[in-house]
């Protein structure tokens, strides 16, 4: 080390940013990762355009990373920046409003061309000033020509050299934070090492060559450090929420032992998923690409009533075309977990873009009276604990269960204490493995109102059922106006039911009080953190994030009866508040609402919260 | 090989049939039920492992007839829903019931992936030209001009040749019957189940409400069928006629048809019929043969071996995956890649 000034700090934010191919996803989780390996508390959160190559030097263009990491568990990917590292000035115009007052600004000088700046949409030549970052610490380094410079003797071609300018801005980063380079040099070397190890000794050259420049340079008076976060014993990992998701059904397949199948189609948000499970066949794991994303759901259907556990992924556009098989596995009674990785709405939307908006199509967007059960999950790694339970759900009590998750939950990573299969629990359809006395009645039920699971290949068990109505035992056609009731009433029932064998509702903070926020599915990090400041502040705020949403939780309105106001909190207009007015009339509930294809800043919910308090 | 010995009334189940009386589709459940007994013996296949798919139509109560493993979806996709099972069970023998209307319209993007993929399904394609359960509205494959309840003025939209679509999306099986010829059907749906991978059997149906006598043309009777159809069969002169004295030739890159002994043709000239010609030319020449111009050929058009069977293909590349991986349980995926312990 050199003379500079080694400071502690608690926790801090950066957010890399760039052209949408200058790689700056890369950048920011070899960042993040080679925090988490240090044991540093993590989580992330990638805000990338819908292009894959938007024109270049544009705001449009613009996709960041962002990291927060620190000496505590953290919960979300922080609203502002401590240091803001800008590929060019596209990148610093976008992200201007998310410095932290007095962050520090790294941004390419070699980017500050006229050409440049003229294509980012400045008024003048001098961005730094137009943006008003005086107060500022800004760091203007020639990170291209640097690159270049330290590169200069591999050989490459210049467009490859200048390709590794993103590591040199890693390089910097880890100069700053006194992080070690191994990881993400190693990860390079993996990376590269079949296609072209060259480029991974550049790549390990270029963060060198940043790191000694920032060590060299005078431009930045103090580097820090951050200690590990006091996190429970156990061994950790980072891991992003549509892995997670995968890695959940990987789980409950094993704990039911039913074989998993995929079909899905690609669709963004949610494409990791079917990626990551097509890499499963090491466990067995069969995915079908389909067609379209009716095929997507109608092979899982097929697949389950083959005797796999079976699960289809997709996003908004997506469930709104499997809307008509949904209610086939409804009324056919076959376990089916459809995920629907939420983005901005309506049409086509907002692809890369989070939002909660899909929950009433969750809830009802099929014809017919049609129950199905509705699970979210709400931060990176629970995705892989509701996963399994929505699996688990599923086929223990016989119905297609939705698992909402949403762009910002799916994409952000965070560490993760790996569990052990152990601590997780058995999962025991109701598998038919006999006809009994009498003959085989496939609508029969058991005490969880589920008919049994009766699979082809099983002697004495042919039967055939359908989407037309069901005879109430037999599962025959039945067109009786009674027998028609009395299944829309035992359907409605047997997911009503699932309410007596899921977690009863958690309060965050004091049980009865002022304010209760309410959240669910991936607002938690965010609402978590505001209401913790709240509270901090004396204020008697409580918080209560729901995963289960049909059916809710059987304390819920014990819940709310405890505290004079209710919050709900969602990226929507105010779905789940709506939802909640028609069970509970009995309360008010009011709305923070947001609906810009963006998470919730922890700021922002401290202000509108306050302002209900005042 | 277990001989199993079942009759047809072993695959009847006890639901009352309610197709029209007079309806082709009856003929079809006949045909059916007397080739599964061959094909469990043929394949090995006990009872309780057939399962049949069907969509939405006429054509799809069907499945409720048969004594064995049956679901009854959604319009259009019991070739998505049957891919699924097969996929998920490669030793059951999987059948789809389908419809002109239920696979070539509303279910025709799976159809036509599924015939791509090589799946080992075996598909019956009922096809009566006409959208029956709706009470009669026209479908893909009635003829141009063909008056029904939406086209009062009679259709403006060219039909599809089912068998010029399965050839043509590369398809390995392909035979085609009619409703009243039950052992001709009998022989291609055990041909096709024989078949290892995707095959359809298009039977001609007769819808006796709402498109009476729709193939009675070359089909109605068995006069009418001699001198306007043709059965093929693998390997055999293509013939047909009263005596058996017409034949199929190729002259000019086209299809004629001649008399043995007239205009100096000899039995020599006449096409003999290979089904496992990997080519498609001819076959969808066969298959595209039209009355009156030519007969309508029947009997299986095209088999041929395609290595890549998909529900065969999945399941051997995770057997491969599985045992050259290192993975082999959820523990061990946890813990893949970098971790760090805090003690």
């Amino acid at each position: 080390m050199d003379n500079k000034n080694l400071c502690e700090a608690q926790e801090v934010v950066i957010r890399f940013s760039g052209d949408s191919g200058d790689g700056m996803q890369l950048t920011g989780t070899l960042f993040s990762d080679t925090s988490a390996l240090m044991g540093n508390g993590i989580s992330t959160f990638p805000d990338y355009p819908a292009e894959i190559r938007a024109p270049q030097g544009t705001v449009a263009g613009v996709s960041g990373f962002q990291v927060h990491f620190g000496a505590r568990k953290i919960d979300n990917p922080g609203d502002y920046c401590d240091v803001l590292v800008a590929m060019n000035p596209a990148a610093l115009k976008a992200n201007r409003k998310w410095l932290k007052k007095g962050a520090t600004v790294i941004i390419d000088g070699d980017s500050l061309t006229e050409e440049h700046v003229k294509r980012a949409g400045f008024e003048t030549l001098d961005p730094i000033a137009e943006l008003g970052l005086e107060e500022y610490n800004v760091v203007i380094p020639d990170i291209t020509t640097m690159t270049r410079n330290a590169l200069a003797q591999t050989g490459l071609d210049n467009k490859s050299i200048v390709k590794c300018k993103n590591m040199f801005a890693l390089g910097i980063c880890f100069y700053l934070f006194n992080r070690p380079e191994d990881h993400a040099k190693s990860y390079l070397q993996s990376k590269f090492a079949k296609k072209n190890p060259a480029i991974a000794e550049a790549n390990a050259l270029a963060i060198d060559a940043g790191y000694n420049y920032a060590a060299n340079t005078h431009q930045f008076a103090n580097t820090y450090t951050v200690a590990p976060a006091p996190l429970e014993k156990g061994t950790y990992r980072t891991i992003n929420g549509n892995v997670a998701t995968a890695w959940g059904f990987c789980a409950a397949s094993e704990k039911s032992g039913r074989p998993l199948f995929c079909g899905s189609y690609p669709i963004t948000p949610a494409t990791v998923i079917l990626e990551e499970l097509a890499k499963r066949k090491d466990l067995g794991v069969k995915t079908v690409q389909a067609e379209d994303e009716i095929a997507g759901i109608c092979t899982a259907i097929g697949a389950a009533f083959a005797g796999d556990l079976a699960v289809t992924t997709t996003s908004g556009p997506g469930l709104s075309l499997k809307s008509e098989a949904l209610g086939l596995a409804v009324m056919a009674e076959l376990p089916l977990v459809v995920v629907d990785v939420q983005r901005g709405g309506p049409s086509t939307g907002l692809p890369t873009k989070t939002e909660q908006s899909d929950l009433m199509q969750a809830l009802y967007g099929r014809n017919g009276e049609c129950p199905a059960a509705v699970v979210a999950a709400s931060s990176p790694s629970d995705c892989f604990h509701y996963a399994f339970t929505a699996a688990k759900i599923a086929m223990e009590h016989m119905t297609p269960v939705i698992l909402l998750s949403d762009g910002f939950i799916a994409n952000g990573s965070e560490a993760w204490r790996i569990p052990s299969m152990s601590e997780y629990p058995a999962i025991v359809p109701p598998v038919a493995e006999s006809a009994p006395e009498g003959g085989f009645m496939p609508y029969a039920r058991d005490e969880k109102l589920a008919r049994s699971w009766a699979f082809p290949g099983k002697e004495g068990l042919e039967h055939r059922i359908g989407g037309l109505e069901k005879h109430a035992l037999r599962g025959c056609i039945s067109h009786d106006p009674d027998n028609h009731s009395r299944m829309v009433r035992m359907r409605a029932a047997k997911v009503a039911k699932i309410a007596e064998y899921i977690p009863r509702q958690e309060v965050f903070g004091d049980i009865e009080g002022e304010l209760l926020v309410v959240g669910w599915g991936g607002t938690r990090g965010h609402l978590r953190s505001a209401v913790e400041k709240l509270r901090s502040e004396g204020k008697s705020v409580s918080h209560t994030q729901f995963n289960y949403i049909n059916p809710l939780p059987t304390n819920t309105a014990e819940i709310f009866g405890r505290f004079r106001r209710i919050a709900v909190c969602e990226l929507n207009e105010g779905q789940f508040a709506a939802y909640l007015r028609q069970q509970f009339p009995q309360f008010v509930f009011e709305q923070i609402d947001k609906c810009e294809g963006q998470p919730f800043t922890t700021a922002e919910l401290c202000d509108k919260l306050n302002a209900l308090l005042k | 090989m277990t001989q199993y010995n079942y009759t047809p009334a072993d695959f009847k189940s006890d639901q009352e049939v309610r197709w029209c009386p007079g309806c082709g589709d009856h003929a079809i459940l006949n045909a059916v039920q007397r080739a599964l007994p061959e094909v469990a013996d043929a394949l090995d296949i006990p009872r309780r492992k057939f399962t049949f798919v069907s969509g939405i139509g006429c054509s799809s109560r069907f499945i409720y007839y048969m004594k064995t493993f049956g679901f009854h979806t959604i319009h259009g996709r019991a070739n998505a829903v049957a891919t699924g099972v097969k996929v998920a069970n490669p030793d059951l023998s999987v059948w789809v019931a389908t419809g002109d209307g239920d696979s070539l319209a509303i279910g025709g993007n799976h159809f036509i992936h599924a015939i791509r993929r090589n799946v080992d399904l075996n598909v019956i394609l009922f096809n009566n030209e006409i959208y029956g359960l709706t009470k009669g509205q026209y479908s893909p494959t009635s003829k141009l001009g063909k008056i029904t309840k939406t086209s009062p003025y009679g259709t403006v939209e060219k039909p599809f040749n089912p068998g010029e679509l399965v050839i043509g999306a590369k398809g390995t099986f392909f035979a085609r019957s009619v409703d009243m010829e039950v052992m001709l059907t009998k022989e291609c749906l055990v041909e096709g189940a024989k078949h290892k991978g995707f095959s359809v059997t298009e039977v001609l149906q007769n819808c006796v409400i709402f498109n009476d006598k729709t193939h009675a043309l070359f089909a109605g009777d068995k006069a009418t069928r001699a001198e306007h159809t043709i059965t093929l069969r693998h390997g055999q002169k293509m013939l047909f006629g009263k005596d058996n004295t017409k034949g199929l030739v190729l002259e000019n890159m086209k299809l004629k048809v001649v008399t043995v002994g007239e205009d100096g043709y000899t039995i020599d000239d006449i096409l003999t019929h290979d089904a496992r010609e990997q080519d498609t030319t001819l076959h969808t020449m066969l298959a595209a043969m039209k009355y009156p111009e030519c007969p309508v050929a029947l009997g299986v058009i095209r088999s041929v071996a395609e290595p890549t069977v998909y529900d065969r293909a999945v399941e051997e590349q995770v057997g491969q995956v599985k045992a050259a991986s290192k993975i082999r349980c959820v523990d061990d995926l946890l813990h893949s890649g970098e971790t760090w312990t805090i003690e």
